[in-house]
């Protein structure tokens, strides 16, 4: 073929046994569906969470069932433990891990990742953290219960949280978790800069890949402190230190701004690969080159870079000085701009394509267009004059669902039924596939319109029972609370579809071949699911990766790896 | 696949940097963020709280100073790993990587012995902010000594027989970070008053 084709030689190899396979395996794809269907238990746990506290809040002091009665101190827990689970093992495992472990070898052209054995040791130690995580409910005092954010003075005390054991596992797990993401970061920004195909230039780097990689670039780079501020509060838990307490001479605050200088980042660490993988789907779908190719990268720097000083819109309430929260204001306006710019590139790429509806399509426009509410209630938070005003409330739990769903879950069904041929060799069914979109987002809309409505009218977020505070009962929303835990339901029980045709397709979908939706990257050119080594002669690249819609061709479109 | 056998995509190196030193920088820069954090919430608590000068004049800067000279020392010897490695004299570079991690354990040991006497003037970890941050920055220094002497020996123990030589120079880089961190802490925790 070419005189850079090296031909591997891990392709032929004895077939290892069931254990070393699939848990003891520095193959990059078993990785990746190790990290997958960690993360899909663990959102299966964290949607279960969901449905006990809105039953709770939309039929208040029934029992609820599969669960049983809510009292205030396992609410507490739960609406904790939906957060760091969606956050924290389900987004960050699924969208960075699983589809950056399985996507970077294959997409730049080589066998594996820079350092498997780093790999396996990422998901072992994730693995860990899950176990250490779930462990809380079994101790003494249940599973913390002082929110995601785990705020002191109430997560530094046991006496103030009624969780000390909880709390405690909570952070090591947390902290644990971050030490596979980086050790998963690492190599994957390895992998992108040093293993790609000969011929692979900068801007010949499928979107996907530049988002994952600057996605573990930002994480890395904003985690490190909130590393530090873990340990500084495992010691005022267990070692009777005062970082954070006031009354030993500690600064709550300080822990906020550790926290959230990693939190926004983490935002858009998780935005990222959904924006990636939206790019990849739209290009393949539209038939059209992503418009505008160079500026979405561009602006995804320009993301990375604003993400680093946006942090305090979150603490507009807790004191900071005034005109720094004027600061913050401008800086977190400032940041939609780019992330708009992105969505009008996709935009105009889908503008003359030749668009076909498949499933994977409709999740990416749906992502664009449920992404799009999020981002513009968010314009309402980031103005500290309005902020004051809506902090704490329903609003803001109805805005960050409104980015956070389309992320972690619209955008993930999409990467999903996109490579779920090249994951698994079959395709799945599209009948069942549009079943399950529409019965995930029409619901999705009915959940968190309702709670806009509530945050504005004053409903404070964390309340057990709102017929417990005098001022905050207000009877006649609770028609809202209801009609967004009904939708809620009716949202969950669509998931059996997708559950149903997952685990059907595997057998009975029809046989996908290496190219079924006619997409030029380099995943697509070899078979499906893809042999240990992935290529038979490791390919070299010729052009970008979105050379679609080409006139006088025999197909439409260029892959990357074939010369003229 | 071996588990020794190394993938292509470890043997590429697309930014013209080899892989072990590209992951070692990007190690250093992911430590670089943790201990900026911790350091930059220290000086912030230090600057609000001119009170704490008073627990810092309790530090014995003599041990300081005497442990800045040890790590200077075995930085030194890490060097000169590097430069036999590089010459493909793998003995000697073990040699020189083992003499490093003495100076690791050196410098460890007078740590165990001030903390000691820190200890039993009754200055512990909740003493105070100033004693919180002392413990825990220099904690957090000496575990990444540690980890570094680990790790030294078993890249001697392969460098002896003259495998994996590139790994000298990764471990090297790792210790002067190490080193230029204790360069930020010494000042910090013990010269200023």
């Amino acid at each position: 073929m070419s005189t850079y084709a090296v031909v591997n030689p891990h392709i032929e190899h004895d077939e290892p046994g069931m254990f070393k396979k699939y848990f003891w395996s520095t193959d990059h794809k078993v990785i990746a569906m190790q990290y997958l269907f960690t993360g899909m238990a663990m959102a299966m746990l964290g949607g279960f969470f969901a449905y006990v506290f809105r039953m709770q809040l939309g039929f208040p002091n029934h029992n609820v069932p599969g669960y049983g009665f809510v009292t205030p101190g396992r609410y507490n827990a739960l609406v904790t433990m939906h957060g760091s689970i969606m956050i924290f093992w389900v987004a960050m495992p699924v969208l960075i891990a699983a589809f950056g472990n399985f996507l970077i070898p294959l997409m730049v052209g080589c066998d594996d990742m820079a350092f498997p054995r780093i790999n396996r040791l990422s998901y072992q130690i994730f693995l860990i953290s899950a176990i250490v995580l779930l462990s809380s409910f079994l101790v003494k005092g249940g599973a913390f219960g002082g929110a995601w954010t785990a705020y002191p003075p109430l997560s530094a005390n046991g006496n103030y949280n009624l969780t000390p054991l909880g709390s405690v596992l909570w952070l090591v797990a947390v902290a644990l978790e971050f030490v596979a993401f980086l050790l998963g970061g690492i190599n994957f920004t390895v992998t992108a800069m040093n293993s790609r195909a000969p011929g692979m230039k900068m801007y010949d780097i499928p979107l996907i890949v530049w988002m994952i990689v600057l996605a573990s670039v930002i994480f890395m780079a904003s985690a490190g402190p909130l590393i530090a501020g873990a340990v500084m509060l495992l010691f005022d838990q267990t070692m009777s230190t005062g970082f954070f307490d006031p009354t030993r001479g500690g600064d709550p605050l300080l822990w906020q701004h550790l926290f959230w200088f990693f939190g926004h980042p983490e935002v858009y660490v998780v935005l990222l690969p959904a924006m990636g993988i939206v790019a990849e789907i739209i290009a393949v779908f539209a038939r059209k080159k992503i418009f505008g190719y160079k500026t979405v990268l561009y602006t995804t720097w320009a993301v990375g870079f604003l993400s680093f000083v946006v942090w305090a819109h979150h603490q507009f309430v807790a004191g900071i000085d005034p005109r720094m929260a004027n600061i913050f204001s401008i800086t977190t306006l400032m940041i939609s701009v780019p992330i708009t710019e992105m969505i009008f590139l996709y935009i105009a790429t889908l503008y003359g394509g030749s668009i076909t509806l498949g499933t994977p399509m409709l999740w990416a426009l749906g992502f664009i267009a449920e992404f799009l509410i999020g981002g513009v209630t968010g314009i309402f938070l980031g103005s500290s004059g309005t902020d004051i005003y809506l902090h704490d409330t329903y609003f803001v739990i109805a805005h960050f669902h409104y980015t956070f769903v389309p992320i972690a879950i619209i955008s993930v069904f999409a990467g999903i039924t996109f490579w779920y041929p090249k994951m698994f060799g079959t395709m799945l069914n599209e009948t069942l596939g549009k079943i399950h979109f529409w019965g995930t987002v029409i619901p999705f809309n009915f959940i968190f319109i309702p709670l806009f409505i509530t945050g504005t009218a004053g409903d404070q977020r964390r309340v057990y029972s709102y017929a417990q505070f005098a001022e905050q009962s207000r009877p006649a929303l609770q028609h809202l609370r209801t009609t967004s835990t009904i939708a809620l339901l009716v949202m969950l029980s669509f998931q059996f579809v997708f559950l149903f045709n997952f685990f059907w397709s595997l057998r009975n979908g029809k046989k996908a071949g290496p190219n079924p939706w006619r997409s030029a990257t380099l995943e697509w050119t070899v078979p499906s699911p893809p042999p240990h080594g992935n290529f038979a002669e490791l390919p070299t690249v010729y052009r970008g990766p979105y050379e679609y819609g080409l006139p006088g061709r025999a197909d439409d479109f260029a892959p990357q790896n074939i010369p003229e | 696949m071996s588990a020794s056998a190394k993938p292509i995509a470890n043997t590429r190196a697309g930014t013209g940097i080899p892989t072990a030193k590209l992951i070692t920088w990007w190690v250093i820069a992911s430590e670089i963020v943790i201990f900026g954090g911790l350091l930059a919430s220290y000086i912030m608590h230090r600057l609000g709280h001119p009170e704490w000068s008073e627990a810092a004049s309790h530090t014995n800067t003599w041990a300081g100073a005497f442990n800045t000279l040890v790590l200077l020392t075995s930085s030194l010897c890490a060097v000169s790993a590097h430069k036999a490695a590089d010459a493909l004299d793998g003995p000697r570079a073990a040699k020189l990587l083992r003499l490093t991690a003495l100076g690791g354990l050196l410098f460890l040991t007078i740590k165990g012995f001030e903390w000691t006497k820190d200890i039993h003037e009754g200055f512990v970890l909740s003493s105070g902010g100033f004693w919180s941050f002392y413990y825990v920055l220099a904690g957090l220094h000496g575990l990444h000594v540690l980890a570094g002497m680990i790790i030294m020996l078993i890249v001697a123990a392969d460098a002896a027989k003259n495998r994996e030589l590139q790994r000298v120079e990764c471990i090297g880089l790792y210790w002067h970070f190490v080193d230029i961190v204790w360069i930020f802490l010494f000042p910090l925790l013990y010269i200023a008053r």
